[in-house]
């Protein structure tokens, strides 16, 4: 069979990611260790370089036989992955340097990583999403402990590797169930067999249930959510604040167009399950993080939290639901990098510190730091007229208009729950009394992303109006 | 001068000051000096700028006025309205009246982080003005709960001992009651499609189970900030714990955000579900009239003493406003807008000789009168005015609530009328204590009678205490159309219902 031209030009950001990965994967073999400066900010770059190439221009259609898709959603979705990784590897360099882990592997595993995110994003087929799944994890594995003297970076690793296998191994138990009853893998070939009736609908729903376990695997849902604070806390500060955007934001979107793809004549069936695991994911989310003294793990139940309200919107299953998600998706990825960003400069002594109590009386020590982590928090608590409020507004306007009334509810009790954390770090910043300061940041990459990212929470605090337009073209794209 | 956007300039003004003390660099003396004089100017810049909305105001009309209207997020139906009616108008000029008098009270006592201490009682102030002036449900909700960001820090950053405890209640009561009226804002926009609330008045028709659904959900938010029994748990604990600007500010303005929100909210939006709910309201009112004079009886903290009254008071309030007749809602008005100046003006009150003593504790004074004859003066002129002497603004407010109640319900009337008497045996018993009696106390033999600057800051309070009662008439006309406008649809909307209720 001969792949038309098409097909190429649609996959041209993919095609030319991979080809500058691996350019620049040669140079670093070539030049050494001395390449690694060069190689991060080269890969960076490329990222952001394919995110300009899903736009302009912007074609949409399918490839490669329909194993591939382009529309609206998948170039939002994409570009908000490639945006948050290039600047997850800028963030790294200060903490890799000092950590003695400054190689240029580093930069290329999260292109790897990234471009099987993008696969994944634009799968229009079982086998397509299985291989970019893949892809993206095996490269998240060897970043998870790429620190590797460290025992927690190691330990992390494999954590996410041995569940992150069993994850996959169900998806692709549920996968091939799926092809069984529907004689099929690509998504028009699963959609038209349950359209028709030719398939047997229980062993569908069987295998779906497989698909979905899978994937709240990945994006850390209750309650598939067990390694999300293990493998937070101990890998490296900036490769968390990466788990926490890319492979989220990819996993989510992944999620969506299963969902709402193939699935949707089943949504009466895969809405409960959503709504199951957005609850407890909330509440979980919110409870478990009431006590937790390390920072990057407080941050780890956060983003369970946050799951649990974008899984609402999913299970509204409705285009104002998807607007929601992909809204609320980028302004959370602005406030998470934010956040870590914060993280990564809590210096004492030069020494990083990640506890909770050592931001005390920070307010007093490094006021702008301090402000800048209070929009954060407030914004995260989804406070007005902070951002994270329209974000939560969306998904929740979304869940009463699908008539989702008592998760509604428990999401609103579940954000009280959660305020009380986020308070606690402002508590800790403003109302405590100073510990040993905290070291006053140098310029750096990290300060200018906080700042940024704070600036922006500003901004769409005040205009949301051009995000919710973004938003409602991606969504647009899904419903046609 | 018709197209100047007033209320938007009374809401913002204090933005920009604000923007200023960030800004303002140098020595921290300095730093501290200009930032004080900046928040100081430009909230009274704003109070003079909101007088203009009075002097403007028509008081013939009973619609909204000064209205600015512009989208604002169409993709939701969400828009920046803003705009005044007769209800409305006196509780911006109570905001931006008080906020300059806090900002003069706070200028010696505060001492560390200045800047900051100011930024936030501006960005309060804007919080506060916009909440009274928004016309659409969303842009409300972001205003009313916006407040809760610097309250939570005032309190927590420049409170007393237990200032933690008390912040996180403070914050986390009320966006519990907050979120149910997000989810009912959320239901009311499924049902209309937009968040305006004119059209939404307009066009809101539900069946007579939501409305209770709806109704119960605003009331959480709102029966929490009122503060209402049995959920007013939250008041005294904040009082006593925040700096005297922050109590003025929380008795002054924040708590008349409940009563605001029922007026404007609760009962336009939900008529035949506030009929249906107002004896539960009456019941709790009542309880809360009785229960916590009582407790105020007790107390040994004078803070707390006030914070008690304050519940008692707003008591008063609810019940005036579910009698929905002409006297009873105005009284409840009147009530909020003189409890607004004369609990704020007790809580400086406290705040003079918490400054000299650093107690709150009622054991710990006795006999100032000796020694402070203008503040002996000063404290029994707002006890009287609390407790309702005829000629001070609180007699104005209790005497038409009682005389509206009265027509509704002999029982409610009765019943709630006993506060005047427990109300008048607390405050006298409280200045009692402090202002009478042999000046014993070692540790006040040398305290010092009020300055210059605290006189500036009681003297408006003070004039304004005997217009309020001497002449009312100048507060109640501009809002009598608005009133009226309220209790006819309300009516109307009820005989609605009854009808169609009658129609086989």
């Amino acid at each position: 069979m001969i792949v038309g031209l098409e097909s190429w030009t649609l996959a041209r950001p993919e095609i030319f990611l991979a080809a500058a990965t691996v350019l620049l994967l040669i140079y670093g073999v070539v030049r050494g260790e001395i390449a690694t400066p060069f190689v991060s900010v080269a890969t960076s770059v490329a990222l952001l370089v394919t995110a300009a190439l899903l736009f302009l221009p912007y074609r949409e259609g399918t490839a490669f036989s329909s194993l591939f898709i382009v529309d609206r959603l998948t170039a939002t979705m994409k570009s908000m992955v490639l945006v948050g990784s290039a600047i997850a590897i800028l963030m790294s360099r200060a903490y890799f340097e000092q950590a003695k882990a400054w190689r240029f592997e580093y930069p290329i595993l999260v292109a790897l990583a990234t471009l099987g995110m993008m696969l994944m994003i634009s799968a229009n087929d079982l086998m397509a999403l299985y291989v970019g799944l893949e892809l993206q994890s095996l490269a998240l594995y060897v970043i998870a402990s790429f620190q590797r003297d460290s025992v927690r970076s190691t330990e992390a690793g494999v954590k996410y590797f041995v569940l992150g296998s069993v994850a996959s191994g169900m998806l692709l138990f549920g996968s091939s169930l799926i092809y069984g009853f529907c004689g099929g893998t690509a998504f028009v070939q699963i959609s038209g067999a349950l359209a028709d009736g030719r398939a047997t609908e229980i062993g569908v729903i069987i295998g779906l249930v497989f698909v979905v376990a899978g994937l709240a695997f990945k994006v850390s849902a209750v309650p598939f959510h067990m390694w999300t604070p293990d493998v937070y806390e101990g890998a490296p500060t900036p490769v968390t604040a990466l788990f926490a955007v890319a492979p989220k934001i990819a996993a989510l979107s992944l999620l969506v167009s299963v969902l709402m793809g193939p699935f949707k004549p089943l949504f009466a069936q895969w809405q409960q399950i959503i709504v199951v695991a957005s609850v407890l994911s909330m509440a979980l989310g919110a409870f478990a993080a009431l006590r937790q003294q390390n920072i990057k793990r407080l941050m780890a139940y956060s983003s369970i939290g946050n799951v649990g309200y974008i899984l609402l919107g999913v299970a509204s299953g409705t285009e104002k639901g998807i607007q929601a998600v992909v809204f609320y998706l980028a302004i959370y990825l602005v406030m998470t990098l934010g956040v870590f960003a914060t993280i990564l400069m809590m210096k004492r002594r030069n020494i990083m510190v990640e506890q909770v109590s050592d931001l005390a009386g920070l307010a007093r020590s490094q006021p702008m730091m301090a402000l800048g982590m209070l929009i954060f928090m407030f914004s995260l608590a989804g406070i007005p007229p902070l951002a994270g409020f329209w974000g939560k507004l969306y998904i929740f306007m979304a869940a009463v208009d699908a008539k989702l009334f008592v998760p509604a509810v428990l999401g609103v009790l579940a954000s009280v729950v959660a305020s009380y954390y986020y308070l606690r770090i402002v508590k800790v910043m403003y109302f405590d009394e100073p510990a040993e300061a905290i070291d006053r940041p140098s310029f750096g990459v990290n300060r200018v992303v906080a700042l940024a990212a704070a600036f922006l929470i500003a901004i769409f605090s005040l205009v949301p109006q051009p995000l919710s337009l973004i938003a409602e073209a991606a969504a647009k794209g899904l419903f046609q | 001068m018709s197209s100047w956007p007033i209320l938007s300039l009374v809401t913002f003004l204090p933005l920009v000051g604000a923007l200023f003390c960030l800004i303002v660099n140098g020595p921290k003396e300095a730093v501290d000096r200009n930032c004080r004089s900046v928040a100081l100017v430009t909230t009274l810049a704003t109070f003079l700028i909101s007088l203009l909305l009075w002097i403007r105001f028509d008081p013939t009309k009973a619609g909204f006025q000064f209205e600015e209207k512009v989208a604002w997020v169409p993709a939701l139906n969400i828009g920046y309205h803003v705009g005044i009616d007769g209800i409305s108008l006196f509780f911006v000029l109570l905001s931006t009246l008080l906020t300059p008098i806090c900002i003069l009270a706070s200028w010696e006592s505060i001492k560390v982080r200045v800047r900051e201490y100011m930024i936030a009682f501006l960005v309060l102030e804007t919080f506060m003005v916009g909440m009274f002036c928004a016309l659409d449900l969303a842009l409300f909700y972001i205003f009313f709960e916006g407040v809760l960001i610097p309250m939570f820090l005032i309190i927590g950053v420049w409170g007393g001992k237990r200032r933690v405890y008390a912040a996180f209640k403070f914050f986390l009561y009320t966006l519990l009651g907050s979120v149910l009226m997000l989810l009912a804002i959320i239901a009311v926009y499924g049902q209309v499609g937009t968040t305006d609330l004119p059209t939404v008045m307009e066009k809101l028709d539900l069946p007579f189970t939501w409305q209770c659904w709806l109704w119960l959900a605003f009331f959480a938010s709102f029966a929490v900030k009122v503060p209402m029994w049995p959920v007013h748990t939250w008041l005294p604990d904040a009082h006593v714990e925040a700096p005297t600007a922050g109590s003025v500010i929380l008795a002054g303005v924040l708590l008349k955000m409940g009563g605001y929100g029922f007026l404007r909210f609760s009962i336009p939006l939900f008529p035949e579900a506030t009929q249906y709910f107002a004896p539960m309201v009456f019941a709790l009112s009542i309880v809360a009239v009785i229960y916590t004079s009582l407790v105020a009886l007790v107390q040994e903290d004078m803070k707390k003493l006030i914070a008690y009254s304050s519940v008692a008071h707003m008591g008063f309030v609810t019940i005036g406003a579910f009698v929905m007749n002409m006297q009873g809602v105005q009284g409840s008005i009147f009530q909020m807008l003189s409890h607004g100046i004369v609990s704020a003006a007790l809580f400086l009150c406290v705040g003079v000789v918490y400054d000299r003593m650093h107690t709150r504790e009622i054991a710990a004074y006795g006999g100032l009168v000796h020694r402070m004859p203008r503040y002996a003066f000063t404290f029994l002129f707002f006890t009287l005015a609390s407790v309702g002497l005829p000629g001070l603004s609180g007699f104005v407010g209790e005497f038409l609530v009682l005389l509206g109640a009265f027509k509704a319900n002999t029982w409610v009337a009765f019943l709630a009328s006993t506060s005047l008497i427990l109300g008048a045996a607390y405050a006298l018993w409280l200045y009692r204590k402090i202002v009478f009696g042999e000046l014993t106390k070692d540790s006040l033999k040398g305290i010092l009678d009020m300055n210059g600057r605290e006189i500036a800051i009681f003297l408006p309070l003070v004039l304004l205490t005997i217009w309020m009662g001497v002449y009312p008439n100048s507060f109640l006309d501009p809002m009598a159309p608005a009133v009226d406008k309220l209790i006819g649809d309300y009516q109307a909307a009820l005989k609605l219902a009854r009808t169609a209720a009658l129609v086989p």
